[in-house]
């Protein structure tokens, strides 16, 4: 009866959207005229009042606090319709019905009342109220082959053949947990279901998988070749992708992130690498760590690294200037505010260590305790996140070797560390031994830094690391 | 992969739960008393969710016990801006979290002691869970002055909330849960629960403040742990069953398959902040820069956790235009947080003329922003 209506509504293509959840191919083709099928197609279902039931306690009225459904989404029996609130206690409505939602009755934070309708849905005229025969499946709610509910809020996945499987079995989908990805009820989850109740296995039948029931008085009607069999047993299983695209609008710290990179590539980098033998260095580090734990702060390498780049820009000023937005005057920036990159739960935020020219390495590393513990509460100030004039990205902490950092704006320079490896390298008496190695790859503004700048200053840096007593007599 | 199938009937937690002493008595009425071995309120707020969603309550109900290391804990329809101290809650290290249920704003710490009773939807009763508190706490100290009050509070001398109520319902199986003051630091209580952002406008569920006492107070020898057992055992002769109290761990997938999803997405901020419902702040402040004490004039609403709409209202040319309008394109769409907030407005300075006098009003205009989240 339903068919015959919807015929006369608009033609032959919505005969085989009927079939659409049964080939997955068709699906795809048809994905058009399902659309088109949802926003020109007639009420030919039953409109039915669902009515807000009784919630215990005595209790007549109810605030709606959240719709999870909305006008012309699709519903399944079971799937979560909104949330109430009445003195105190949440409830979750559900529907009692599968069809269309068409009519709110309620706005947000409007009082609802037991007893009077809440929604109304279209049902499937052929199958009438009684939630419990079985479904000839729903439309699609939108424009794929799967038909995404929400129970409680959570979306359950599951394709219509899945769900007739269900149904015809009185399995409630919420029961079951999906091993599928993003939690997508398979048919498996359903037949394993089945089998722990019924104490065996069941086949997998094809036939309970393709063949909507159809209602008696119906032939089938006039269609393709494909559509008049009646068991495609498909000879390979189709592999069925059922995860959907999502798109989320950029905003916020990502939208400024997309303004400071787009002008990032604004500036002409130029690269320079080199490898550094942090050998005695880590032998440094491990007599030092003591030390520092006993008055409170816990010592890494980067103290070492930043201490080292300060004294080199003692030597290269130019590496810790800015160039101005015309081109026209460059100028030496007296601190050296350098900047740690660090990953958070945001993403990568860059707080600097200020004045780490007048700073001891120790004070240094205390700086960037208190750095890494707000950065990763969340709890970072304006003034930690501005004034710096290079930065150092330690990039090895999570991996890699070589880089090819960018620079961040209003800098002219930035370096990028590998992670710390041991390798064979051979010392001055042609021997090979054991050599602790880590990469850095520095980037820098070409417009006013050249490459010979560059290169002496990783050179002097490279110096003081791989000679750690070095620093002792450059230490201001 | 094939364990899922028996969640309806809970067949795993019967297995671990099911001991040889209790065995005969536990399976004839089939109620049971479990206790969470973490302080962690995510984790145990996924133990409700988990127990409401998969267990069969038809014929069994369940006590769950549990504490919480410091937390405040928001009902489901409620504005976190609205109804509690978030700057002190972060300086203190004392996590935020949105239950499923309705109703108010509760303070946890290990002093408190939180109860859920679950039943199936048709048996579903406040009043006589409520009842029974208040009879074992009578049965510890018969002359404990402590009362029902019919709005589903517990109240000591007449006078003091000592207990909080809110319930949550879904198509087969209801909860109700309530805490009890023991021994909670009402100093940090009373603090963390005092909001200090102004100008909100919101249809979010309102707190009814209250003052509390703890059960301490009037008796130095009701720890938690009296009490606790003293409730376990109203509700084990209530319910015809050994006073057994199993200990579950809600970190444990082999018992409570998928508790670390819902775990997880409690403490997502779309939930804890995004499930905030629609509101408005609008407010005016005093910003001071340098000799100067400025007016400013913001108007922010806020949907899901996030700005939908901002106006911020400067004196004239204090920041030029295109940097004004630039900061209110930038926060339109983005998280009403302070760190979001921050770490935009810092990233954004770097496209920005690098004049110091801009760039320190321009912080000091966002650092005074982000006092309002």
């Amino acid at each position: 009866v339903c068919i015959h209506r919807v015929r006369s509504c608009s033609g032959i293509r919505f005969i085989k959207s009927k079939y659409v959840c049964v080939f997955d191919k068709s699906a795809l083709k048809f994905s058009h005229q399902q659309r088109l099928f949802r926003t020109s197609a007639v009420s030919c279902g039953q409109i039915v009042q669902f009515k807000l039931s009784d919630i215990g306690e005595g209790i007549t009225e109810v605030t709606v606090k959240e719709w999870y459904i909305k006008e012309g989404d699709s519903v399944s029996q079971f799937d979560s319709i909104c949330e109430v609130q009445s003195d105190k206690a949440s409830v979750t409505i559900t529907s009692r019905y599968d069809g269309i939602i068409r009519k709110l009755h309620y706005n947000l934070d409007e009082i609802a009342y037991v007893g009077k309708p809440l929604v109304d849905i279209e049902i499937d005229a052929s199958k009438g109220v009684s939630p419990e025969e079985d479904v000839v499946e729903t439309p699609p709610m939108s424009h794929e082959e799967h038909t995404h509910q929400e129970i409680k809020g959570h979306k359950t996945l599951a394709t219509p053949a899945v769900r007739r499987l269900a149904m015809e079995n009185n399995i409630k989908l919420s029961e079951v947990v999906g091993t599928g990805k993003d939690n997508r009820i398979l048919k498996e989850d359903i037949l394993n279901y089945l089998a722990k109740q019924t104490g065996a296995i069941l086949p997998p039948s094809p036939k309970a998988e393709i063949i909507p029931p159809l209602p008696k008085s119906e032939t089938v009607p006039a269609a393709p070749k494909d559509r008049a069999r009646k068991i495609p047993v498909p000879v390979s299983r189709p592999i069925v992708f059922s995860g959907k695209d999502k798109t989320e609008p950029v905003t916020g710290f990502h939208k400024a992130m997309v303004k400071t990179m787009s002008a990032a590539l604004k500036i002409p980098h130029f690269g320079y690498c080199d490898e550094i033998d942090l050998t005695q260095l880590v032998q440094l580090r491990e007599e030092l760590k003591p030390v520092a734990q006993v008055r409170g702060v816990k010592l890494s390498f980067m103290p070492f690294f930043i201490k080292a780049a300060s004294l080199g820009l003692l030597q290269y000023p130019i590496l810790n200037a800015s160039l101005d937005e015309s081109c026209q005057n460059v100028t030496y920036k007296a601190s050296h505010n350098i900047g740690v990159a660090m990953d958070t739960e945001q993403g990568l935020i860059v707080p600097n260590v200020k004045n780490v020219q007048v700073c001891s390495v120790f004070e240094i590393a205390s700086e960037l305790n208190r750095l890494q513990s707000l950065g990763s509460a969340g709890q970072l100030g304006t003034n930690d996140l501005t004034g710096g004039t290079f930065t150092l990205s330690n990039i090895g902490t999570i991996g890699g070797t070589y880089a090819k950092p960018v620079i961040l704006p209003p800098e002219v320079a930035i370096g990028a560390l590998g992670k710390i490896q041991v390798l064979p390298r051979f010392n001055g008496k042609g021997e090979v031994f054991k050599a602790q190695i880590m990469n850095v790859s520095w980037s820098a503004d070409h417009r006013i830094i050249d490459g010979a700048t560059m290169a002496r200053f990783s050179n002097l840096w490279k110096s003081y690391l791989e000679n750690p007593a070095s620093m002792l007599l450059d230490l201001k | 992969m094939v364990l899922q199938s028996s969640l309806k009937n809970c067949l795993q937690l019967s297995c671990i739960l099911r001991t040889p002493k209790a065995g005969f008595r536990s399976t004839t009425s089939g109620s049971l008393i479990i206790q969470s071995i973490s302080n962690d309120v995510y984790q145990n707020l996924a133990v409700e969710d988990w127990i409401h969603d998969h267990m069969n309550l038809e014929n069994r109900q369940v006590l769950f016990l549990w504490r919480n290391s410091p937390a405040v804990v928001i009902g489901r329809h409620q504005n976190p801006w609205q109804e509690c101290n978030l700057r002190l809650l972060r300086q203190k290290n004392i996590k935020l979290a949105r239950r499923r249920s309705g109703g108010g704003t509760v303070y946890h710490d290990l002093g408190n002691i939180n109860l859920t009773f679950f039943t199936c939807r048709k048996k579903y009763e406040r009043m006589e869970n409520l009842k029974l508190v208040v009879k074992a706490l009578k049965a510890l100290r018969p002359r404990l002055d402590v009362h029902v009050t019919d709005r589903y509070d517990i109240l000591l001398d007449r006078h003091y909330k000592i207990s909080g109520t809110a319930a949550k319902l879904g198509r087969t199986n209801a909860y109700h849960h309530c805490t009890l003051l023991c021994n909670a630091d009402k100093v940090v209580l009373s603090s963390a629960l005092k909001s200090p952002y102004k100008g909100l406008k919101s249809n979010a569920t309102p707190s009814v403040p209250a003052s509390v006492k703890n059960l301490f107070e009037e008796d130095p020898s009701l720890t938690c742990e009296v009490l606790l057992d003293a409730i376990a055992e109203e509700y084990a002769t209530q319910h015809q069953i050994d006073h057994h109290v199993t200990l579950i761990n809600p970190a444990d997938e082999t018992v409570l398959p998928g508790i670390n999803n819902k775990t997880k997405e409690l403490q997502t901020w779309e939930w804890v902040y995004g499930k905030t419902p629609k509101f408005s702040v609008s407010t005016c402040f005093n910003m001071v820069y340098k000799d100067s004490v400025l007016d400013v004039k913001v108007d922010m609403d806020v949907k899901h956790g996030r700005i939908e709409v901002c106006n911020i209202d400067l004196p004239e040319q204090w920041l030029p235009p295109a940097l004004s309008s630039e900061l209110v394109k930038s926060l339109t769409g983005s998280k009403f947080c302070p760190n979001e907030t921050t770490t935009l407005a810092t990233t954004l300075l770097r496209v920005c003329p690098q004049d110091e006098e801009l760039q320190n009003r321009w912080n000091v205009l966002c650092e005074n922003v982000v006092t309002l989240m």
